[in-house]
C-alpha cells in the first residue's frame, strides 16, 4: 500500500530518489512546509544555509559543474525567488545542470499580489531549460523527476520548479515516478551516418585540420573520444575557456586558448587551417571576434548536441548534430590516420612571440608589484596543477584561467556566458562540497569578492576548505583596462576604496595572509595550502595591470594588441 | 537584408505557459507577430500555433529551431507563402437600417460571395473567408458605405502543400529517438 503523505515530505522523497545529497538553501515563508520537512532528513542530506539565494544558485552550479551531478536550491517565493536569476541565467549560458526549487503562493491566491508572490514560471521561462509550477502534491513525484531528467540530459541546463504552498502541506500516497520517455524532448539526437562520413573524409583531405574543444566534451565526458580522434589525425587543439580542463594542459596536440584574451597562435591559425573542426563550443562572439573575418577559409565541421547552437553564428558546411562522446569516436574510425608537422610547428613562431612580448612579463617580472599571472602560476604549481581552478569575473578570471594548468578534467569552473561578478566565492563552495577529495581554488578581484562576500558565513559555519586567493588592485580592474585602451584614461566608477579584507576574514574565523612583496608570495601560497581548511590569500597586486594579449571589441582575431 | 512574410507553424504539449515561451523568442529579438492562432490540432493533446511575421530567412530559422528546442514544443516549421495554403476568417457586423436603405451594401456582399451569417433589426453580420487581402478589400467597400459597427479577422490558419503529414511522422520518429540515452 501506498503511504499517505505531505507534500513536502514527498518532495524530500523524489530527492532522494535522485540521489540528491546536497541542498543550498535559503528558508522563508512560502517553502517552510519543506524545510520544515528537512527537520527530519537532516542525515539524509547535507544543508547548506547561504546567506544570499544568489549565493545558493552560484553553490549549486559550482557542485553541478564540478562534479557533473545536479546541483540544487530551495528557496522560498517572491525575494527569494528573485534572487535565483542571475544563477539560472548563468546557468542556461553555461550548460550548467540545476534544479532550483522555490516556494509559492498557495494556488487559491495566485495572481492577487498575495505576500511575496511573484509569477517566477514567467520569469525564468526565457531563461531556463524548463520551468513548471506544482500546485497539487499528486504531481511532485512526476515533475521532480521530470525536472532532473530534463537538467541532467543532452544539454544540460536549469530547471526551475515553483512549488506552491497548498501543494507542500496537501496529503499525497506516495510512490516513486518511473519517468517514461518525454516525446517533445529528444537529448541525444542520432548522429546521421552521411554526416559523420563526410566529416572523416573533409578531415581524411584536410592539410591544416583544427579541432576548437568546447565545454561540450567536458560534459560529455568525451575526454578519452578526443584524444583518440587528435591522435590518429594528428590535429591540434585549441580550447575554449568553459573547455580548458578538456584536454591537459601539457598534452602535445593542446595548442592553447582561443578568444579574447587567449593565446595569439590559436586565434591567428584560426584563420590558417583548411578544416575547422568545432567539437561542443558554440563559436561565442568572446571567441570569434568579428564574424565577417572569422575562418572564412576554412570548412566547418560542427559537432553539437544541440541542433539551435549548428549555422547560429557560424554557418557549418557539415554539421554533425549528437552526443560528442558517441560522434568523435564515429568520425575517428572512418578518417585515415593525419600527419599534419608543419602545421601543428607553425604555432610555436606564434608562441615564441606571445612568450616573449606577453608571459614573460606576466609570470617573471624582475621587479614592481606582484603580477596577478604569477600569482596563478605560483598556485598551480603549489597544487601540482590538480586543483580545480574557479575564478570570479574579470581580469582576475582571464589572468587565472591563462596561467593556471590543467591535468584533470572539470578543472576550470567560471562564469563564461553570463560573466557573472560574485560566481567564484559561492561557485568555490559548491565545487568543494561536491568533490572533497580534491583542492578548489577561487581566485577573485576585490570588486567580485564583494559581490558575494556574505558566503564567507556559509565557509565558517560548513567548514568548507576552500583556498580564497584575492588578487587586490583596488580598481574594477577590467573596465578599467578598457578605459585606460578605448575611453581614453577615464576612469570612471572604477578605482575603488576596500577595507581590510584580512580583518574581514578574521571576523570568520577564517586565517589569511596579505602578501605584497613578491618574495613572499610562494611562501604565502604554500602557508594557503597546507593550512587546514579555508584560506584567505590577499594578494596586493599592480594596480593597473592588464590582461594581454587581447582581441579588441569586435576586432578580427587576427588583430590580437600584444602590449 | 530582404524581409518576407513567414508563416511559423508551431506544434506544442497542451500546457500552460507554452505561448510564453513561443512569444518570449520573439520578444527578445523584438520581432513584432502580425497575426496568431491557437487551437487543438487533429491529435489529442497537441496543440497547434500559426503565427505569421516579417523576418529574413536566416533570422527566422535560426528562431524556429531555438523554439523547437523548448521541452514542451513538439515540432515548429517556417514556410513562405508559396509553400502553404493561407486563409483568414472575417467578420463584419454591419447596420441593418443602413443595409435596407443602400443597395450598394447588398451588392457588395454578392459580388464579394460573402455570407450572412445572422441578421435582425439592428445589426447583420456578414462572414467572409479567403485571404487577406479579399478580407481587406470587402472591409474598405462596407467602410466607403458607412456600415460598419465592428470588424474581426482570425489571425491566418495554414496548411502545408506536402504530400506527407510531418507531424504524424515526427511523432513516431520523436518515439525512437526519445529513448535514446547515454549509454
Amino acid at each position: 500500500m501506498k503511504e499517505i503523505i505531505t507534500g513536502a515530505e514527498a518532495l524530500m522523497r523524489a530527492l532522494m530518489n535522485e540521489g540528491v545529497d546536497t541542498i543550498f538553501g535559503y528558508p522563508g515563508g512560502s517553502i517552510m512546509p519543506v524545510f520544515d520537512a528537512m527537520y527530519d532528513h537532516r542525515h539524509n542530506f547535507r544543508q547548506v544555509l547561504v546567506r544570499h539565494e544568489q549565493g545558493a544558485t552560484h553553490a549549486a552550479e559550482g557542485y553541478a559543474r564540478s562534479s557533473g551531478r545536479v546541483g540544487v536550491c530551495i528557496v522560498t517565493s517572491g525575494p527569494g525567488a528573485t534572487n535565483t536569476l542571475t544563477g539560472i541565467s548563468d546557468a542556461i549560458l553555461d550548460s550548467t545542470p540545476i534544479v532550483v526549487i522555490a516556494g509559492q503562493v498557495a494556488s487559491g491566491v495566485l495572481g492577487t499580489d498575495a505576500f511575496q508572490e511573484i509569477d517566477l514560471v514567467g520569469v525564468t521561462q526565457p531563461i531556463s531549460k524548463w520551468s513548471y509550477q506544482i500546485r497539487r502534491a499528486e504531481d511532485i513525484a512526476w515533475a521532480v523527476a521530470r525536472a532532473f531528467y530534463i537538467a541532467r540530459s543532452g544539454r544540460p541546463g536549469p530547471v526551475v520548479l515553483d512549488f506552491t504552498k497548498n501543494a507542500q502541506v496537501s496529503q499525497v500516497a506516495y510512490e516513486p515516478a518511473e519517468l517514461g520517455k518525454i516525446r517533445s524532448y529528444v537529448p541525444y539526437p542520432k548522429p546521421l551516418p552521411e554526416a559523420v562520413k563526410a566529416a572523416a573524409e573533409l578531415i581524411g583531405r584536410a592539410q591544416r585540420p583544427y579541432a576548437l574543444v568546447g565545454q561540450g566534451v567536458e560534459l560529455g565526458e568525451a575526454h578519452e573520444e578526443l584524444k583518440a580522434f587528435l591522435e590518429k589525425g594528428n590535429i591540434p587543439a585549441a580550447r575554449t575557456l568553459l573547455g580548458l580542463s578538456a584536454l591537459p594542459s601539457d598534452y602535445p596536440l593542446t595548442m592553447g586558448m582561443l578568444g579574447m584574451h587567449g593565446n595569439l597562435s590559436c586565434n591567428i591559425n584560426t584563420n590558417q587551417a583548411d578544416v575547422i573542426i568545432a567539437i561542443g563550443m558554440r563559436f561565442s562572439d568572446r571567441v570569434t571576434g568579428d564574424l565577417t573575418t572569422y575562418a572564412k577559409q576554412a570548412k566547418i565541421i560542427h559537432l553539437d548536441i544541440d541542433r539551435a547552437e549548428i549555422d547560429k553564428c557560424v554557418k557549418a558546411d557539415i554539421p554533425v548534430i549528437g552526443d560528442c562522446k558517441e560522434t568523435l569516436p564515429l568520425i575517428t574510425e572512418l578518417m585515415p590516420e593525419g600527419s599534419h608537422k608543419e602545421w601543428i610547428e607553425s604555432f610555436a613562431d606564434y608562441d615564441a612571440i606571445e612568450q616573449e612580448r606577453v608571459i614573460d612579463k606576466a609570470l617573471n617580472p624582475k621587479e614592481g608589484p606582484i603580477k596577478m599571472g604569477e600569482v596563478a602560476r605560483c598556485v598551480s604549481d603549489a597544487t601540482n596543477n590538480s586543483a580545480i581552478l574557479v575564478t570570479d569575473v574579470g581580469q582576475n578570471q582571464m589572468m587565472a584561467c591563462r596561467y593556471f594548468k590543467y591535468t584533470k578534467p572539470h578543472s576550470v569552473l567560471t562564469s563564461g556566458g553570463l560573466g557573472t561578478m560574485g560566481y567564484g566565492l559561492p561557485a568555490a563552495v559548491g565545487a568543494s562540497m561536491a568533490v572533497p577529495d580534491r583542492t578548489v581554488c577561487v581566485f577573485m578581484g576585490d570588486g567580485g569578492f564583494q559581490m558575494n562576500m556574505q558566503e564567507l558565513g556559509t565557509i565558517m559555519e560548513q567548514r568548507v576548505p576552500v583556498k580564497m586567493i584575492l588578487m587586490n588592485n583596488n580598481y574594477l580592474g577590467n573596465v578599467r583596462q578598457w578605459q585606460e585602451m578605448f575611453y581614453n584614461n577615464r576612469y570612471s566608477w572604477t578605482p575603488m576604496m576596500n577595507p581590510d579584507y584580512n580583518m574581514i576574514a578574521s571576523a570568520y574565523g577564517i586565517p589569511s595572509r596579505l602578501v605584497v612583496k613578491r618574495e613572499e608570495l610562494a611562501d604565502a601560497v604554500r602557508e594557503m595550502i597546507e593550512t587546514p581548511g579555508a584560506f584567505l590569500l590577499h594578494v596586493a597586486v599592480e594596480e593597473e595591470d592588464n590582461v594581454m594579449p587581447m582581441i579588441p571589441p569586435g576586432a578580427s582575431i587576427c588583430d590580437m594588441v600584444l602590449e | 537584408m530582404d524581409k518576407k512574410l513567414y508563416t511559423v507553424i508551431i506544434y506544442s504539449e497542451n500546457l500552460a505557459g507554452v505561448l510564453n515561451q513561443v512569444t518570449s523568442e520573439f520578444t527578445r529579438r523584438q520581432m513584432n507577430i502580425e497575426t496568431l492562432n491557437v487551437s487543438s490540432s487533429s491529435i489529442e493533446g497537441v496543440h497547434r500555433y500559426t503565427l505569421s511575421l516579417w523576418s529574413e530567412e536566416e533570422i527566422i530559422q535560426k528562431v524556429v529551431k531555438r523554439l523547437e528546442k523548448k521541452i514542451d514544443i513538439l515540432r515548429a516549421n517556417y514556410y513562405t507563402e508559396d509553400e502553404i495554403f493561407v486563409q483568414e476568417v472575417a467578420l463584419y457586423k454591419i447596420s441593418t437600417p443602413k443595409l435596407l436603405d443602400n443597395k450598394q451594401i447588398s451588392r457588395i456582399i454578392r459580388h464579394n460571395n460573402a455570407r450572412v451569417i445572422e441578421i435582425n433589426s439592428t445589426y447583420t453580420v456578414v462572414e467572409q473567408t479567403g485571404k487577406t487581402e479579399t478580407i481587406i478589400k470587402l472591409y474598405k467597400e462596407f467602410a466607403a458605405e458607412e456600415c460598419v459597427l465592428q470588424f474581426v479577422k482570425s489571425g491566418h490558419i495554414a496548411v502545408t502543400r506536402d504530400v506527407i503529414e510531418h507531424l504524424t511522422e515526427q511523432l513516431y520518429v520523436f518515439d525512437e529517438d526519445a529513448n535514446r540515452t547515454r549509454e
